[in-house]
């Protein structure tokens, strides 16, 4: 497939992945709410564009990793709603068997390396990953999401020294959704460019704009493409919002209504999309409706599917520990 | 078609909630997304969205009840038939509900939370009033009575300001003491631990809080090198006065990162102090002690018992000494060791003995360095059987190194081996009923118990 942005037919792709992802976690927080979901559970509503964006423009073998807020990524991967959906519920036909739970899941198959859950902890990962690649000498490219608080952690920055003294094919994603749990970017960092970061390593960086997909899918390309031209790493900075608290049990009392509003109004990833594309005919309202309906078959069966599941086999306590 | 709407869960320990106020009225049409109610938890107060549209038909549960347990219907939506809000079908464990590991254990614990057994007598004053608190909030006043005390107190760490601690423990702090005492840092554990040793070696007193002990493995390269050996190294030039607090070990349902108990990594060091504390009195006195201390103290707090309620001494100043366990009940027929979270379960352990005719003995070491070996080894020669209990690894842990010692310095009056009760030797696993096999249970230690008594 011929991947340009004008394309009707991809633009019909950004936007079921997008609606995927927030009829997914709009239904994750509603199991959460019933318990039956537990521990931590952070949703990624509003990030949208960055996953579905960034997703289109790899190629199959190449790798994704990412913190914590994960199910946007796992979904955009290809990985299936059923076997998410019953891993946030704890039953064993999820992805990690109910191990793992919302933070920690993998797929071997659609090179997700997951799901962790020390802040920045993945940057290195994701620069080995990469690593891994120049070893072989394939041309596959790493993409490693981490958040604006993340980018203060010490390791980050190891990392982009590596990646750049080695060459390494690896992209930086930086989801900066301006706030790390209740801290405002502001509070926290000395220069809230964060695509800068990279300068002093001579990692270019720019700064995108995270709630318009079409934006994401270019900048992804472009990005990739100079990783696997074996120029070494780049670093994204995409401006994006998240509309929940941080996490289920975030009251979120460190910015007000209406900044959330104005974003949910005004930037909003998939009424923008949905938009653009009735203004250009790529799609009726006909078509639209076919959509929703497709995704909320999808999202009510992945809720059923890890409500049946059952949980673990006890015996499951012991096994994985060792290979 | 009638939707109920139920209280929801709103945190990983949240049990039940203040239905503080309802934002809609009955007859009032909403749509998804519309904020309805504000449910206050432990923690904080929330807003709980609708998730289907309708006509709000019925509200089942008046403005300010409190203690409204999750799930139970608040108010009832009259919409066409959005299938989201409708009970969860009954699967094949439908019983996994809230599922809370440590659920069961709360209730049973009440009686003891309160009255003797939770005072420790001997340190307090006789007719000193007592006044319930939380372990939250004595750990607050811990930290606003020594900072009133010393300007050179200060507390640094993720969330610990504005957002006001993100377990709300230093609630009200940035309020009484401004920006420069009380200091919100960047995620960046391991820059903020050694900036707060250097400014421990200048003279100043920091009280370095980890949102939870998992970050610190960021960090413990500053604690282990920098604070614990500096005083050692300067041949006793300097060192670092410093606290590191937090919570430590499982809260509920968070899985393998986020749910290891650092008790016997810290234990380990020379030149650290470990203290991990149960009771809320403790908590205050050890606090306290644990700030004014010269050296760096590793203080092991509790997401799940931060929530508890005990009596504290109502006293201008109560310090209590570092390294000292307590005996909180004596007993003639066997001796029950824990510290911090796990001795719930050893209260409710010699509860059960009891009604067996079974006099417990009941320890809680509150500190783990220095471990006061003296007081178990005491109990021991009296009971002759031991049974240690914590929540961390069984491999090199706080049990194993009570056992090496009383085997060596009480063999002769052991009348059964020491009995260990630990976590599994595995990572914390995410489902329920796995989280669930993988803590110390109460059956884990009335089987040690009985194994112990051969009974
Ligand atoms: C090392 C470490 N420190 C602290 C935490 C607690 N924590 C979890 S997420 C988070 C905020 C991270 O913010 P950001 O990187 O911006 O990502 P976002 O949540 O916005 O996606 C914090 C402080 C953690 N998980 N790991
Ligand atoms: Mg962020």
């Amino acid at each position: 497939m011929s991947k340009t942005a004008s394309n009707a037919a991809l633009l019909i792709q950004f936007y079921r992945d997008m609606l995927l992802i927030r009829r997914f976690e709009e239904r994750a927080g509603q199991l959460y709410g019933m318990g039956l979901i537990g521990g931590f559970c952070h949703l990624y509503i509003g990030q949208e564009a960055v996953v579905v964006g960034m997703q289109a423009a790899i190629e199959p073998g190449d790798q994704v990793i990412t913190a914590y807020r994960d199910h946007g990524h796992m979904l955009a991967a290809g990985m299936e709603p059923d076997g998410v959906m019953a891993e946030l519920t704890g039953r064993s036909g999820g992805y990690s068997r109910g191990k793992g739970g919302s933070m920690h899941m993998f797929s071997r198959e659609k090179n997700f390396y997951g799901g962790h859950g020390i802040v920045g902890a993945q940057v290195p990962l994701g620069t080995g990953l990469a690593f891994a690649n120049r070893y072989r000498g394939n041309d596959r490219v790493c993409l490693t999401y981490f958040g604006d608080g993340a980018a203060n952690q010490g390791q980050v920055y190891e990392s982009f020294n590596m990646a750049a003294v080695w060459k390494l094919p690896v992209v930086y994603v930086i989801e900066n959704n301006q706030y790390a749990m209740g801290t405002a970017i502001q509070r926290s960092t000395s220069e809230t460019h964060l695509h800068k970061r990279g300068v002093s390593f001579n990692i270019p960086g720019e700064e995108v704009d995270g709630m318009d997909v079409e934006a994401v899918f270019a900048a992804g390309r472009k990005a990739v493409e100079h990783c696997r031209r074996g120029e070494g790493p780049y670093i994204l900075e995409m401006k994006t919002y998240r509309y929940r608290g941080h996490s289920m049990s975030d009251p979120a009392k460190y910015r007000s209504k209406e900044e959330v509003q104005e974003m949910r109004e005004k930037h909003d990833p998939i009424e923008g999309l949905r938009a653009r594309m009735l203004a250009a005919g790529a799609i009726d309202e006909a078509g639209l409706k076919a959509i929703d309906k497709e995704i909320k078959d999808v999202v009510a069966q992945s809720a059923e599917f890890a409500q049946m599941s059952p949980e673990p086999d006890p015996k499951e306590l012991w096994t994985d520990v060792y290979a | 078609m009638s939707i109920p709407i139920l209280m929801p869960a709103l945190s990983p320990t949240m049990e039940e909630g203040t239905l503080a106020k309802w934002l809609v009225k009955e007859g009032q049409s909403v749509k998804a997304g519309d904020v309805i109610a504000e449910i206050e938890t432990d923690k904080a107060t929330m807003e709980v969205e609708a998730v289907d549209e309708g006509v709000v038909a019925r509200l089942l549960v008046a403005e300010g009840t409190e203690g409204v347990k999750v799930n139970t219907p608040i108010a009832e939506l009259e919409g066409e038939g959005a299938a989201v809000a409708a009970p969860p079908k009954a699967g094949p464990v439908a019983a996994a509900m809230p599922a809370a590991p440590r659920a069961a254990a709360a209730p049973a614990l009440a009686p003891q939370s309160k009255g003797d057994a939770a005072t420790p007598s001997d340190e307090i004053p006789p007719g000193t009033a007592m006044q319930d608190q939380t372990v939250r909030e004595a750990l607050r006043d811990a930290m606003a009575e020594e900072m009133r005390r010393d300007n050179a107190v200060f507390l640094m760490g993720e969330e610990v300001g504005q957002y006001q601690g993100a377990y709300k423990i230093s609630q009200g702090l940035l309020e009484e003491f401004g920006p420069k005492r009380v200091i919100d840092t960047p995620i960046t554990e391991q820059g903020f631990a050694g900036l707060g040793v250097g400014a421990s070696f200048a003279g100043l007193k920091p009280i370095v809080e980890f949102m939870t002990w998992n970050f610190a493995m960021q960090a413990i390269d500053q604690i282990v090198n920098s604070a614990a050996k500096t005083l050692y190294m300067a041949g006793g030039q300097m060192g670092s006065p410093i606290v590191f607090r937090g919570p430590n070990g499982a809260a509920a349902r968070v899985a393998a990162q986020h749910s290891q108990n650092y008790a016997a990594w810290y234990a380990h060091v020379p030149g650290l102090k470990v203290v991990a504390p149960y009771f809320a009195a403790d908590a205050k006195g050890l606090l306290k002690a644990a700030i004014r201390d010269p050296n760096p103290v590793i203080f092991l707090e509790n997401e799940i018992v931060y929530g508890k309620t005990f009596p504290v001494p109502v006293m201008d100043d109560f310090v209590l000494p570092i390294g000292k366990a307590r005996v909180v009940k004596p007993g003639t027929d066997i001796t029950l060791v824990s510290f911090s979270v796990s001795m719930g379960l050893i209260i409710e352990a010699a509860a059960e003995l009891a009604k067996d005719g079974i006099d417990a003995e009941i320890i809680d070491l509150r500190s783990l360095r220095p471990l006061d070996t003296a007081t178990v080894i005491a109990s021991v020669k009296k009971t002759n059987r031991l049974v240690v209990v914590e929540e961390g690894w069984p491999i090199c842990s706080i049990s194993s190194e009570i056992a090496a010692q009383v085997q060596g310095e009480a063999f002769d009056w052991l009348d059964a081996p020491v009995m260990r009760v630990t976590g599994k030797d595995v990572p914390m696993p995410y489902a329920a009923n796995l989280e669930k096999l993988a803590l110390p249970s109460l059956d884990d230690v009335m089987a040690a118990a009985r194994a112990a008594l051969y009974r």
